[in-house]
């Protein structure tokens, strides 16, 4: 059984693989760009001191997103796994 | 009026050094590759020169340039503004992709970080996928080494077809390698058979059909592949940098072109 | 290349634009996904054949120091400690070597005069090319110099150790509020260096909107040509009553509230653009944090103070040295019994003095536009009547020229008000030209600030003197 939620959803600690990018334009290549493509595992590291952006680790490197970008970025929780 | 050519020092267009008649020989070598990977670090270490550098992507954002000699040949070296993507929009993004795509340097060195290599290539590749001459430059080989990261630079080399070199630039480490590399490469010593992607075949499709009409207005000029790719991803602004392009303007130099905005919103 | 010929370029552009609209009917939302996705998976079958990972605990070291240093908790106090400390430094470590550069370039004096007298030289040409240009240089050298090779080699650590883009993480959010992008603390973390320089480096924030909003407020950081003033000022009069043990801290703390306040001001002048002129919701926002790397250390000092030594050097020579010898010129021409320079400084006298300045200080300011570093000694220079710059032996004679002409600590404070908040110098106004190419916008960066340096100081004063506190 797996979900699919938003990434600004998980919570620190929790890996997810991406399914979807519900973005356009220049932000969605942006996104890309940086790894955020469908199939790659995403770990969500920390929120900034103000609670946004959030921090996550992507193929290897840190990127910060605001919680626009990262409500419409999609991954399933691996099932069973927090 | 003169026509504009060497205004920026470099930006002369001689695909062939040898083109310069009398004078001795000169190879321009751009340095590319994303933010943060070092090549301020390198630019300083090839030419004793004194660039800015920070560990924060963007601390570059106007081309540099300078000098190095090797073996008696002097080589102009191109110090760009990191780029994710050669389709980005930020204006010291646009600098580094159109002094890629336009002005076609003899050498382009990718300075990829040794430490996230995946994201790295996402760039690599889509040099390769554009120009043949390319030497492909692992740094920050130190900070691997001591994070447990071993990579096998002749297999990437083979898979890539073009050379790879590990440095540590900020240790000056690697440096005469890169420099024999990047004149084995710029003579033509070294043959470079660059890896290019295979999309979909509906996409090679597509294409195919724009890029003969790309050939057509353009000549071998410019790399067709790279803007059939560029107008099938749907960039507007491409078109209008081609025009300028032809109309023999500079290409774009990083300003805000435009007023963006009205007098009053 | 052959430059293509003016009459082949219209049907060149009309074959583009064929060409163009024929890539629109093919161009879908899909192609670009299965572009990146090509390359991604690519690289990902290269990566995973000729890469391994072998030691997972070193990689995450960055990430654990992450968790302290943006933590909810300790990410704002930190950020406010390094910033006090680095202050601190800079004015506890530039006393000495200021005083001792002062002291040396006092006693060279002694022998240049020497030397004018002993070839009989005129006296206008000594006052002229000592009592002008050599002092002019010597008060920008000594006053400017030590601080900034203490800050500058300092703020490169922190820079290259990789703090900077920490600091845009954590404060991302008030600039969200304010319309801005986060990336905007990045690029006042340059103003400090240079506002020049920061106004080039906005050119990392991709959205025209939220690039104008960085440029027009980048001013509002101090930046090297002001640091001096500002600590000179709040250590003579701000540090005054204070034990002397604790007089580089409250002056370190004055300073640090200074550059919050700027902080402020550009977080409020962006969120009153983003609702007027600079409409608009804040657009996207990425930001890679790269690992933290610990910087060589020797290197990174040796190089930074050396680039701002020759720095400040450079512009000492270039734009102190012409503005002495002009501010000596103005006031040694006489017209009727007062020399020009006495002329302008009772002319803008009654405004400055609304504004808690002086007539000194604002010509001060405004023949100071070309750079900031020539402020403080072309008001030195006006307040002495002999129209020649100060020697600057000893701060404390500094001060007493200050209380000769009526100085309270309201004086200082409002000179470092208007200092932190007037227009910006004639080098980030080109460059905010050559960077908007708007005349509009390069004024508006001139007025905006402007408006709020004299609002707030007039403010101040008004409120000061109201309530009876000078
Ligand atoms: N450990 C290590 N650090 C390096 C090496 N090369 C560069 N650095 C550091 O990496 C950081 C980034 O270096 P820069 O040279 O500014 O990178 P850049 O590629 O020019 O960055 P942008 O201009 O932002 O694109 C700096 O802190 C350098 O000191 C290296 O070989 N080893
Ligand atoms: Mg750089």
């Amino acid at each position: 059984m797996t979900t699919v939620i938003p990434l600004s959803e998980a919570v620190p600690g929790q890996t997810l693989r991406i399914r979807r990018l519900e973005l356009n334009g220049t932000m969605r290549r942006r996104l890309l760009d940086l790894g955020f493509v469908p199939g790659a595992e995403v770990y969500v590291l920390q929120k900034s001191p103000l609670g946004d952006p959030v921090a996550f680790r992507v193929s290897h490197t840190t990127i910060a997103l605001r919680k626009e970008e990262s409500s419409k970025i999609f991954g399933e929780l691996p099932g069973g796994e927090g | 009026m003169m026509r504009h050519c060497c205004e920026n020092g470099a930006s002369c267009h001689h695909k062939n050094p040898s083109d310069q008649k009398g004078k001795t020989t000169r190879f321009r070598v751009a340095l590319a590759g994303n933010p943060n990977t070092g090549k301020s670090t390198l630019f300083n270490a090839l030419t004793g020169l004194r660039q800015h550098t920070g560990n924060w992507p963007g601390k570059t954002v106007l081309r540099a340039e300078g000098t190095y000699s090797f073996k008696d040949v002097t080589y102009t070296v191109i110090d760009l503004p990191g780029t994710y993507s050669l389709y980005s929009n930020s204006a010291d993004e646009e600098v580094a992709r159109d002094y890629i795509v336009f002005e076609q340097p003899d050498v382009t060195v990718v300075v990829l970080d040794a430490t996230s290599l995946e994201r790295n290539l996402n760039l690599a590749l889509q040099v390769l996928e554009m120009s043949e001459r390319v030497v492909v430059c692992l740094n920050l080989m130190d900070e691997a080494n001591r994070k447990g990261i071993r990579i096998d630079d002749r297999k990437l080399s083979s898979k890539l077809g073009v050379p790879v070199v590990k440095t540590a630039a900020r240790d000056g480490k690697g440096l005469t390698e890169l420099k024999e590399t990047v004149e084995g490469v710029a003579r033509g010593h070294i043959q470079t058979r660059p890896f290019r992607i295979r999309y979909s075949d509906e996409m090679e499709e597509k294409i195919k059909t724009i890029e003969a009409d790309i050939r057509t207005i353009f000549g071998n000029d410019l790399p067709s592949r790279w803007i059939a790719l560029r107008l099938l991803d749907g960039d507007p602004s491409l078109t209008e940098a081609l025009k300028k392009r032809i109309g023999k303007e500079e290409s774009t130099d990083g300003a805000i072109a435009q007023p963006p905005y009205p007098a009053e919103a | 290349m052959e430059p293509s010929l003016n009459p082949l370029i219209r049907p060149k552009h009309n074959q583009l634009d064929t060409l163009a609209s024929k890539a629109r009917s093919l161009a879908d939302p899909d192609n670009r996904d299965n572009m990146v996705s090509s390359i991604y998976k690519t690289s990902r079958a290269i990566v995973g054949d000729v890469v391994q990972y072998t030691d997972r605990q070193q990689r995450q070291h960055s990430e654990r120091l992450d968790r302290i240093l943006t933590s909810k908790i300790w990410g704002y106090p930190i950020m406010l400690a390094m910033l006090a400390t680095v202050f601190w430094l800079t004015i506890a470590g530039a006393n000495v070597p200021s005083s001792m550069l002062a002291e040396t370039f006092a006693w060279l004096e002694g022998y240049i005069t020497l030397a004018f007298q002993a070839v009989h030289a005129p006296d206008w040409l000594h006052g002229l090319l000592v009592l002008g240009l050599y002092r002019g240089i010597s008060w920008v050298v000594s006053v400017m110099l030590p601080p900034m090779a203490i800050f500058f080699p300092v703020f490169a650590l922190l820079e290259n150790f990789g703090y900077l883009p920490r600091v845009a993480f954590n404060m991302d959010r008030l600039f969200k509020r304010s319309g801005g992008h986060g990336k905007q603390s990045l690029t006042m973390a340059m103003g400090f260096g240079c506002n020049a320089a920061a106004i080039m480096s906005t050119r990392i924030i991709e959205s025209p909107r939220e690039r104008m909003l960085a440029i027009l407020t980048n001013n509002f950081v101090p930046c090297n040509g002001r640091w001096p003033t500002l600590i000179v000022l709040s250590s003579l009069f701000m540090a005054a009553g204070v034990a002397s043990g604790l007089q580089t801290f409250v002056t370190a703390a004055v300073v640090l509230g200074i550059v919050l306040f700027g902080i402020v001001v550009t977080l409020t002048v962006s969120w009153v653009l983003s609702k007027t002129a600079l409409r608009g919701v804040p657009t996207h926002y990425t930001l890679e944090l790269p690992p933290y790397r610990r910087p060589k250390f020797w290197n990174t000092v040796i190089r930074a103070t050396l680039d701002k030594s020759l720095f400040v050097l450079k512009r000492a020579v270039i734009i102190a040295a012409p503005a002495g010898v002009i501010t000596w010129i103005l006031a040694n021409l006489f017209v009727g019994d007062m020399s020009i320079l006495e002329h302008i400084v009772a002319f803008l006298d009654p405004f400055a003095r609304a504004l808690g300045l002086d007539g000194y200080i604002l010509m001060a300011f405004i023949l100071g536009l070309p750079a900031n570093e020539i402020v403080l000694p072309i008001l030195l220079m006006g307040y002495l009547s002999t129209g020649a710059m100060t020697e600057v032996e000893d701060m404390a004679a500094l001060k007493q020229i200050f209380l000769d002409h009526g100085w309270t600590w309201l004086t200082a404070l409002n000179m470092m008000l208007f200092s932190l908040l007037h227009y910006p110098c004639g080098t980030t106004l080109f460059n905010i030209y050559k960077e908007t190419k708007s005349p509009k916008w390069t004024f508006l960066a001139f007025a905006i600030p402007t408006g709020i340096a004299i609002g707030v100081t007039f403010t101040v004063a008004q409120v000061v003197r109201g309530l009876g506190w000078v």
